[in-house]
């Protein structure tokens, strides 16, 4: 062989193992970024804390609300009587999205007249879809204002009715959000989790 | 060649002219890199001067993901590192390389170190970057010493507490430096929260500073070699030393395979051992701190108790303090103890040879002792090493000065 | 450089690294034994229901979570929740003792310490023969003291699993200081296992404890495996590559 013949291989073999190095290299660096990475994900703890919550409703009396925290998030458990679940079907030109069809603000199994599994008993999240203030309940009538009652944002002054559906002429665009939630028995339920769901 | 060179350089010709522009890239990659030439004779003892980076990487990248689930407080400190144990995705991982890296720390600076003492890297005109290598070494220790605070284990509470102590030997001010240190009347929140700033933030960055002027002073001066002779005093027509080989490729591939190696024991410590026997986590610290309640054995980390041993050998409080500093700084002298005319072991006679053999038996034996309980046998055994260690020291302007030398060679000895 | 010399050094650290291995200074008791299988998913069941019914009480895991246990001792979340989960509802909650912790300081002097790490901190083998080391003392106010750890506040708990013994004592006198080693044990009364049984019995517990001590163990080394093996690789094809670039160096 020449000597040009032997450089020529000589370059060859060199570019081909650099090559196989650099590649094994990145290879190794990417699987080692991965526990890092993963790292960042909530935890176990952050899961069991996650873990869906229980709310008896058993003793909660028609017109009656309470607030719960699921996974550091606000939720209203508001048990609506007669008359504010007559008062759903007033001022349906008044919101924005009166069918709740934009679809991730609720589970489908609440795309209904009331927004929840049972008539009674609205589950939302106490959170203005606005810019995230905690909305404040407003559940006196006053006709003069057309007010039938629901919930008052007072950072941006949004307003949502008793089904939480966002009014129009507000700053927040969506329906406040349902959460998953199942009624474990009549008087218990759970938000954080589905029918079936495991 | 040429026309291969010109065709790969086009498109990046533009980006990179554009940067060289306005910083000085190519320039500093050729002048510290690719033209960086040094002796082609290195052996492996030159290893561990790129595995101590590797490690800082290690410490740093490992410690900042525990940072994020750390919490240094005394109530919540112990439970946080069991929670990244357990329940943080990986966190085991993450802990035990942090865990095994700050001892391998410890023993590839101290066999870096044992290669500057076997070739003479400290000699002119190379003192400076012993000295800022020294201070690294001091730093390292403070790092280490903060870092043990923040598990809040039983060894972690009572190892700080007996060494933070020991200021209190100084007359005078003893007391009050303790107190300073401390930030309370005894080890508690305040310290722990204290020095996890020190461990995150202020001994960090004080190493990197270091470690960068460690490699801008050595790359003013060049590398030395086993030989210990200077490669730029023989260059060929080009300019470039003869027994020089540019840093890239050919240093940079070699340590890369030195690194792979190095991970091999590295990765099988952390997924075989990573208590490795109770030298790397010591049992006792599996134990919350119980201020109430001192272990039955208290010791250092391994890393410390060369030095612990000494302190223990002295029977006064305020001497054992005063040697035991001596002993941690007294290798900043080497320059200017060592009256070698030759650099390298290879070339100096059977006195230095003989001596540096007692000295790293007795240093061995020392960190053994330093290990153990301090019994009255053990006690007196370390005395002796600890005469030993410092005599290297202290006789060493007379042995070095007498020892007959071997003629040092012109180019270095290279075996392929 | 020749090969002999090259080796040394590597040779040197590994030889450092073997003999590490239980240098850290230990305590002075003999200690026999546990033998515990870290792989017999069928002990560590044994002893996940041991824990449960005869420690639990006392003696909090807290940070260990039933579902973590579950998955590893291979326990459906029917099988978890009836034979492990006594006061806890949910599978991700942590072994919390039944007792309160301040009652508990104040009936027996000190609380009883949490046992997710007890098997790293003192060790299986201490935990062993500790369990199996409880003897009839007249003047202890649980009627027994312990052989492993004198003065212990903790009852014999499995009293009725081991019997009563007695300790056997050897006098000595060393330098006219006289001392006293326990050097066996001769039963009393007969619990409802035998020796072998009980020590069976003991051995699953620790080696429960053992597994929750640190849960993730037989995870790492199989992951440490697959590290090394990709690191020989990466290792051959630097080692290509070094040559390749020193070949022509003389």
């Amino acid at each position: 062989m020449s000597e040009d013949d032997v450089d020529r291989i000589d370059r060859n073999r060199r570019h081909f193992l650099t090559v196989a190095t650099v590649v094994t290299g990145a290879a190794g660096a990417g699987l080692a970024a991965i526990p890092f990475l993963s790292s960042l994900q909530p935890s176990a703890r952050a899961q069991a804390l996650g873990a869906p919550v229980e709310v008896p409703v058993g003793s909660l009396q028609p017109g009656e609300m309470v607030r719960v925290l699921w996974r550091g998030r606000l939720v209203f458990v508001l048990r609506r009587d007669a008359d504010m679940l007559a008062r759903l079907q007033e001022s349906l030109d008044n919101l924005r999205d009166p069918n709740s069809e934009v679809a991730e603000q609720q589970p489908d199994y609440t795309v209904n007249e009331t927004r929840s599994v049972k008539p009674e008993f609205l589950v939302v999240e106490g959170s203005c879809t606005h810019l995230g203030c905690a909305p404040l309940e407003d559940f006196e009538v006053r006709p003069s204002e057309n007010w039938g009652g629901g919930f008052f944002c007072p950072c941006h002054g949004s307003k949502f009715d008793l089904a939480g559906r966002v009014f129009k002429g507000v700053p927040a665009p969506t329906n406040l959000r349902v959460p998953p939630h199942r009624f474990v028995r009549d008087d218990l339920i759970l938000i954080g989790q589905d029918t079936g769901a495991a | 060649m040429a026309r291969i060179e010109a065709e790969v350089g086009k498109p990046q010709g533009g980006l990179m002219k554009w940067i060289d522009d306005r910083f000085p890239l190519t320039e500093t990659m050729k002048q510290h890199i690719t033209e960086y030439y040094a002796a082609k004779s290195f052996n492996w003892w030159y290893v561990f001067g790129v595995l101590a980076m590797v490690v800082l990487v290690i410490q740093l990248v490992t410690g900042i993901f525990l940072t994020m689930n750390y919490k240094p407080s005394a109530a919540e400190a112990f439970a946080s590192v069991e929670y990244i144990m357990r329940d943080v995705e990986w966190g085991w991982l993450i802990r035990y390389m942090h865990s095994t890296g700050a001892s391998f720390f410890f023993i590839v600076v101290y066999l870096h170190m044992f290669r500057a003492m076997l070739y003479g890297s400290y000699k002119k005109p190379r003192e400076l970057i012993w000295i800022i290598g020294m201070l690294i070494f001091f730093v390292l220790m403070a790092e280490g010493f903060a870092g043990y605070l923040l598990p809040w284990g039983q060894m972690s509470y009572w190892g700080a507490q007996v060494i933070i102590s020991l200021f209190g030997a100084i007359p005078g001010i003893g007391d009050a430096l303790v107190e300073f240190i401390r930030g309370d009347y005894s080890i508690s929140d305040i310290t722990l929260n204290r020095f996890f700033a020190l461990h995150v933030i202020v001994l960090p960055l004080s190493l990197i500073g270091l470690i960068f002027v460690h490699i801008v002073a050595l790359h003013h001066v060049g590398s030395n070699n086993p030989d210990g002779i200077e490669i730029k005093e023989h260059k060929g027509p080009d300019g470039i030393p003869l027994d020089g080989v540019p840093f890239h490729p050919h240093h940079t591939t070699k340590d890369l395979v030195g690194i792979i190696v190095f991970l091999m024991v590295f990765t099988s410590v952390v997924f075989f051992a990573p208590e490795m026997g109770g030298m790397f986590l010591e049992h006792a610290n599996f134990e919350p701190a119980n201020m109430t309640a001192t272990p039955e054995h208290i010791a250092p980390v391994w890393y410390y108790t060369p030095y612990y041993a000494i302190l223990r050998a002295v029977p006064s409080k305020l001497w054992g303090f005063i040697l035991f500093a001596i002993a941690v700084v007294l290798p900043l002298f080497l320059p200017w103890l060592d009256r070698a005319r030759v650099r390298s072991i290879r070339y100096r006679g059977w006195m230095y040879k003989t001596a540096l053999t007692i000295f790293v038996i007795s240093f061995v034996a020392l960190g053994y002792l330093g290990l153990q309980k301090a019994t009255d046998a053990n006690v007196m055994a370390a005395r002796v090493f600890a005469v030993l260690y410092f005599m290297f020291f202290l006789l060493m302007p007379y042995y070095t000065a007498i020892d007959k030398t071997k003629p040092v060679p012109d180019r270095v000895k290279y075996h392929e | 450089m020749n090969k002999s010399k090259s080796l040394r050094l590597p040779i040197a650290i590994a030889a450092l690294f073997i003999s590490v291995q239980g240098l850290a200074a230990g305590g002075d008791v003999e200690l026999e034994s546990a033998d515990i299988d870290p792989g017999n998913i069928s002990s560590l069941q044994r002893g996940a229901r041991n824990f449960m019914n005869y420690c639990s009480g006392c003696h909090s895991a807290q940070y260990v979570r039933f579902n973590t246990i579950g998955k590893y001792l291979e326990l459906s979340e029917e099988q978890l929740v009836d034979n492990l989960m006594f006061n806890a509802e949910k599978t991700f909650e942590t072994i919390q003792a039944s007792m309160p912790a301040e009652d508990a300081a104040r009936w027996y002097g000190t609380a009883p310490p949490d046992m997710s790490l007890m098997a790293r901190a003192k060790g299986a083998d201490y935990i062993f023969n500790f369990l199996k080391g409880f003897y009839l003392d007249a003047d202890s106010p649980t009627g027994v003291d312990n052989s492993v750890l004198a003065g212990t506040s903790m009852p014999h708990v499995l009293w009725q699993l081991q019997g009563y013994q007695r300790a056997v004592i050897e006098e000595h006198t060393v330098d006219g200081v006289a001392s006293h080693k326990i050097v066996g044990f001769e039963h009393v009364t007969t619990g409802s296992l035998d020796a072998e049984d009980y020590d069976d019995f003991v051995r699953d517990t620790v080696n429960f404890l053992a597994y929750i001590s640190e849960p993730i163990r037989s995870e790492r080394r199989k992951l440490g495996v697959w590290v090394l093996m990709y690191l020989i690789v990466f290792w051959v094809i630097a080692v290509m590559l070094k040559k390749q670039i020193w070949k022509d160096v003389k």
